[in-house]
């Protein structure tokens, strides 16, 4: 049943029928097409879906449709007049305030309401107006700071550029800022994420869930839903022509489940239907009878003999041990040794865009999956062996994609629609709802970490012995590759001769746990930075002293062994902190209230590392235009990586740096399988090293080239050639880049070259040599301040120091480190995803808090660059490290600000209020 | 499932349209809790009554030694009102905490009261001031004190598919009087609070001559601390006599543990801390 309505909507007068039950958000999106609002909950918690209404925000999703009649409704998309980009969207672009963009409208509109009202607003004014809305990526500062700019300008105060971050680089466009390619289609709602897609004669498709965490199917009948009127199809697990599991590492993840289900995650069935309506309710016909089995849900019970197995082949999924020197003798010469308990908790990436996917077919079967995926080339892979078809009938296209932070490495909607594009031969969309993918995508594995170090009475190192226990939940995914990290950075960036550990990945019927940025190294930095300081105060040294005392530095070895031969900056930050820590004025404060300051290092491998085979391609081309295109596989996940291939491209030609709204001299396409060469995962800090150097070398053979020609032409030999702003240069002459291009197309030649770079070799972590190619290192400092009568904790201030080799985009670095540093106060204090008998707790953004604008604290960059030889112009990579020192940072503040130690994480006011009590008694 | 969705243009219209379907109509105002519920399947209703565009709803005034405030006026007019700040700050500041501004633009005074949730601030700080909300049925206006207002969690005396309530009035502070509100939650803003606490008190040479304090959520209703409150009532305006006022608030007060809020105990341990520091803001101590 529909009622009509009339609404005008960035001033253009729309008449509609809408369901009374219809949100504002859907009649933007499924009517009108306005895919720019986003819907991030669709419970009016994360802002994404921010619209104006009449003068003011409101969130469009929990907006009734039918309360906006004759109502005047302003948009993302109504915001540029004429394509002259509004003071927000520019201030926004110009700061680094656009990472994954799926934020970026409903922040834009929410800024857009206040400075509409207030073109004057304080920052607290401006905090409490972006409040409502999520962000993950920024860590909030550039977005005020752009909010800032944009008011200036609109109040005719004239523009504030932002601030250049870093020292001033002798090179054109890298250390400079290069703009991200992608930032204005973003600020303009235009930039299109896999649930943005429309197609026609499109079907919807929902998938039923396991409600039990462990169970066998006793019966699954499907009947009653195929009968449903608009239902398409109805799949399972018989439908599945080829391989009936997926996994990233090894397959042991059914499509849809068959004998039985192993977590609440577990899809059994499928529904293909007319509309999302119909596919729900027909969903709730389909019949399966379950027997509960015994469920475990601790990794420690799971290694029991008589637990329950989830899988046949038994729990313990993978044990990692690490032996080097004789730990047992070194304790014994110990002057102190301090052994304690650690536990993480399990965490959840909680990215704005929930996953998405839409597949299509032609008329000769090929299949095409848009999906907003971190490795677009093996779900090619592994779509095709589930269908069963050969691998070059799958294209996948990778959409933007709206935040991942490693939670989108493995399967989710890409088998599942393109096997319903198979079967029903039409277009196919499957959209996960918060709550979904909450209970769906593997989190960060929970962890308890028992720790015992060894040191001499000044402060050195000895030995360290660690057993390690990660949840691994029901299926594999990543698991061995994380807790192996977890394992091999247990030791931190600290030289220690004598090392012993012992780390078991363990399967439960837990959801999955898998990738999450810093890939096992936050949960081994918490124990290892909280063990320093202990025994810094048991030896009477300081934070600063006991770890540079240990600092590994050039020249020296890992605790694995790896002799490290340049790009170690750890002193260089640990001084820095120690600096700006000095030079901050620290207010004491009265009352119930306790300020300190905390410290932690980090390290991280930058590159898969351990033996792997780790490349990237990339492909660069003039076009007799003038202009480069890079095409490469890998994704960007928000953090930046088309900026940064962009900045190398244009480094090599010679160009000079652009605003983000100018037309670019570089375009740049990334992870479609059907037109780029396979980049490997987005992981492990690694793009900026890897395709980064792809497209550097490519980029110099087109030159070697041109330059041939331009010698030639300009009859000059040909190292004689310069490239720059867009011409090859020689003794006073030059010739443009697209006539370069034009003969070499008529001497019958490409101006293109492919390379595909293959990253120095590593070893295995059982053998002796090169476990990783590059690490990054870090200090952070925090202040913190705590109320001793609720034990509430804030951070004030966090300083950062990071050595990434070399900043390619100096805005791009601060923005890694703004966001990780509040994130990382989030895994500190705010965020864990309970789970009771292996049932989620937490079902949305109600139920799991990670940081809203009024939750940061100053935060001061420093950017480090101690560069690696093999790097692109030094660079190593900055994408996980920043939010692993933060954490210990903090509760390592809360110590020496309150005398309270915290051994498992999250930090929270009730515990630490009862501690203190304790303390008091 | 929802059929219709009607604007009537005044209190009787509205009160015609629930009368003529009989059950299977329902108030809406800003509809920021109702619609999630009736998504999830919690309410149901055939038809919507949105009573946002009947004017005589909307406003706030000063009339007869009372405050009114019309029950479809905003969380954010409320505490933007410069005459709310002034003669009810806590009104202000609750209204303040409420959700975030997207939450506040749309979800009213009123729907917030009938939604009866026992930590909601807009409610805790009504009930500090002794507020009575004014309830349109069929047989005309009846006055409901706050106290009595609410039921249970969730549940209040005003039926939403027959009556609706049209305002809330109370009394404004003179110059001898003060009050506060604090709140305590995991998170600045957009959470239920572990905790909030509302004051409104009054002195003369001295003296506390009024004493009013709720709390929530510690009960299934916003809760007053009686005991402590007769306390209060001619003790000496003094860090002593509020130190001992909150010892006894954090007697009578019996909060639930609660997985998401904390356990029971830190949570009564805080009635003492919230109510303390809320004395003495209100009394100007702090």
């Amino acid at each position: 049943m529909g009622s009509p309505i009339s609404l005008k909507v960035n001033g253009q007068l729309f008449q509609l029928e809408v369901d009374e039950e219809a949100s504002l958000l859907e009649v933007l999106r499924d009517y009108l097409h306005l895919t720019g609002t986003k819907k991030g909950c669709g419970e009016g918690l994360c802002g994404s879906c921010t619209v104006i209404v009449n003068g003011k925000a409101v969130r469009s999703c929990t907006y009734k449709a039918i309360k906006a009649n004759g109502a005047s409704v302003e948009t993302i998309e109504g915001l540029a007049k004429e394509g002259k980009l509004h003071p927000i969207q520019k201030a926004f672009i110009d700061y680094g305030a656009i990472q994954c963009g799926f934020c970026t409208p409903g922040m834009i509109m929410s800024a857009k309401a206040l400075l509409d009202q207030n073109p004057s607003p304080s920052d607290e004014e401006i905090v409490k107006a972006i409040q409502p809305n999520l962000c993950r990526c920024t860590g909030y500062s550039s977005i005020i700071k752009a909010i800032k700019a944009a008011a200036s300008e609109i109040r005719g105060d004239g523009y504030i550029p932002p601030a250049m971050p870093g020292r001033i680089s002798a090179l054109r466009v890298v250390g400079n800022n290069a703009p991200k390619p992608d930032a204005v289609l973003k600020a303009t709602g235009k930039a299109l994420y896999a649930a943005d897609l429309y197609f026609e004669g499109m079907l919807y498709a929902k998938v039923l869930r396991s409600p039990y965490p462990h169970a066998r199917i006793l019966r699954l009948d499907t009947s009653r839903a195929e009968s449903f009127p608009g239902v398409v199809a109805v799949l399972t697990a018989k439908d599945v022509p080829g391989d009936k599991n997926h996994g990233v590492v090894r397959k042991d993840w059914p499509v849809f489940a068959m004998d039985k289900v192993r977590y609440v995650g577990d899809a059994i069935a499928m529904v293909v239907a007319e509309s999302e309506k119909i596919a729900a309710q027909a969903l709730e016909l389909i019949e399966v009878d379950y027997e509960p089995l015994p469920v475990v849900t601790s990794p420690q019970e799971a290694l029991k003999p008589d637990a329950p197995k989830v899988h046949e082949g038994g729990n313990l999924l993978k044990h990692i041990s690490i032996r080097r020197g004789n730990v047992e003798e070194a304790f014994a010469q110990a002057d102190l040794v301090v052994e304690r308990v650690y536990h993480t908790p399990t965490y959840e990436h909680a990215f704005l865009e929930p996953e998405a996917g839409v597949a299509t077919i032609d008329q000769e079967g090929n299949i095409t999956v848009y999906v907003g995926s971190q490795i677009p080339f093996l779900d090619r892979r592994q779509i095709a062996e589930s269908l069963a078809i050969p691998e070059e009938k799958v294209r996948v296209i990778g959409t933007y994609i709206g935040g991942a932070f490693g939670g989108k490495e493995d399967i989710s909607v890409q088998i599942h629609v393109a096997l319903a594009a198979l079967k029903t031969g039409r277009p196919v969309k499957l959209v996960f709802s918060r709550e979904e993918s909450f209970r769906v995508h593997p989190k960060r594995h929970a962890t308890t970490i028992r720790l015992k170090t060894g040191a001499t009475k000044d402060g050195r190192l000895l030995a360290l012995e660690a057993e390690i226990y990660g949840d691994a939940g029901a299926y594999a995914s990543l698991s061995e590759h994380v807790m192996t990290r977890t394992a091999t950075h247990i030791s931190g960036p600290y030289q220690i001769p004598n090392v012993k550990v012992d780390c078991y990945a363990v399967y439960t019927n837990n959801p999955p746990s898998g990738a999450f940025r810093g890939f096992g190294v936050p949960q081994a930095a918490f124990a290892i930075e909280s063990q320093m300081d202990i025994m810094a105060e048991e030896l009477g040294l300081s934070p600063f002293e006991i770890r540079r005392i240990n600092a590994l530095r050039p020249g020296t070895k890992t605790a694995l062994g790896q002799l490290l031969e340049e790009s170690v900056g750890l002193l260089e930050t640990l001084d820095r902190v120690e600096e700006e820590v000095k030079r901050t004025e620290f207010i004491p404060v009265e009352g119930s209230k306790r300020r300190a300051w905390g410290i932690a290092c980090a390290m991280k491998n930058v590159g898969l590392g351990g033996g792997a085979a780790d490349k990237a391609g990339a492909e660069v081309e003039v076009t007799e235009e003038g202009s480069v295109i890079v095409r490469a596989g890998a994704a960007d996940l928000g953090g930046g990586l088309s900026g940064v291939v962009a900045a190398i491209a244009a480094e090599e030609f010679g160009f000079n740096s652009w605003k983000a709204w100018e037309t670019p001299p570089v375009r740049v396409i990334l992870a479609d399988t059907g037109s780029t060469l396979d980049g490997g995962p987005t992981t492990a800090s690694r793009q900026s090293f890897i395709t980064g150097n792809a497209v550097r070398i490519a980029a110099r053979q087109v030159k070697e080239l041109l330059a041939r020609i331009a010698a030639e032409e300009l009859d000059v030999s040909p190292d004689k050639v310069a490239f720059e702003g867009g011409f090859a240069k020689a003794e006073g002459k030059a010739i443009p880049l697209g006539e370069l291009a034009s003969i070499a197309r008529k001497q019958g030649q490409e101006a293109r070259a492919a390379c595909i770079y293959e990253a120095p070799a590593t070893v295995p972590i059982t053998q002796e040599g090169p476990h990783h190619f590059a690490f990054g290192f870090a200090t952070q400092a925090a202040l913190v301040e705590v109320d001793t009568e609720t034990g509430e904790v804030r951070v004030l201030k966090v300083i950062a120091a990071h050595d990434v080799g070399k900043a390619i985009s100096p805005l791009g670095v601060v923005g890694q480190i703004e966001g990780g540093v509040v994130m990382g106060i989030g895994l500190a204090l705010k965020e864990e995803f309970p789970l009771k008998d292996g049932v989620p707790l937490a079902r949305g953004f109600r139920d799991y808090h990670i940081p809203r604008a009024k939750d940061i604290p100053e935060i001061v960059p420093i950017i480090v660059e101690s560069p690696s030889s093999q790097g692109p112009f030094g660079a190593k990579g900055i994408g996980e490290i920043p939010s692993i020192p933060t954490p210990p940072a903090i509760v390592n503040a809360i110590y020496k600000a309150c005398g309270v130690r915290f051994y498992e994480l999250p930090v929270k006011s009730q515990i630490l209020r009862e501690k203190l009590c304790q303390k008091l008694t | 499932m929802v059929e219709e969705y009607i604007f009537p243009q005044s209190i009787e219209e509205a009160l015609e349209i629930l009368e003529r379907y009989n059950g299977e109509a329902r108030i809406i105002a800003g509809g920021t809790d109702l619609v999630l519920q009736l998504r999830r399947g919690e309410v149901k209703a055939r038809v919507l009554v949105d009573i946002t565009r009947i004017p005589e709803l909307k406003g706030i005034k000063e009339e007869d030694g009372f405050i009114w405030v019309g029950a479809t006026t905003t969380h954010q007019e409320v505490a933007e009102s410069p005459l709310i700040q002034a003669k009810a700050g806590l009104l202000a500041k609750a209204c303040r905490s409420v959700g975030s501004l997207q939450i506040r633009n749309v979800g009213t005074i009123g729907g917030n009261l009938v939604n009866a949730m026992p930590a909601a601030d807009s409610a805790i700080a009504l009930a500090a001031l002794d507020a009575e909300v004014e309830v349109a049925g069929k047989e005309g206006i009846r006055w409901i004190p706050i106290t009595q207002f609410h039921e249970d969690v969730g549940k209040c005396c005003v039926n939403p598919c027959l009556e609706l309530v049209k305002g809330v009035r109370f009394r404004p502070l003179g110059e001898n009087e003060g009050s506060s509100f604090q709140r305590l939650a995991r998170r600045q803003a957009l959470i239920l609070p572990i905790l909030n606490v509302g004051v409104v008190v009054g002195w003369e040479e001295g003296k506390f001559s009024r004493a009013a304090i709720a709390i929530g959520p510690v009960a299934p209703v916003p809760f007053r601390a009686r005991k402590a409150e007769e306390y209060l009532k001619g003790s000496p305006v003094s860090p002593e006599s509020i130190e001992e006022a909150s010892r006894l608030a954090q007697e009578e007060a019996q909060p639930r543990s609660s997985l998401l809020r904390g356990s029971a105990e830190y949570r009564k341990d805080m009635v003492r801390v919230l109510v303390r520091r809320a004395l003495m803001e209100a009394a100007k101590l702090a």
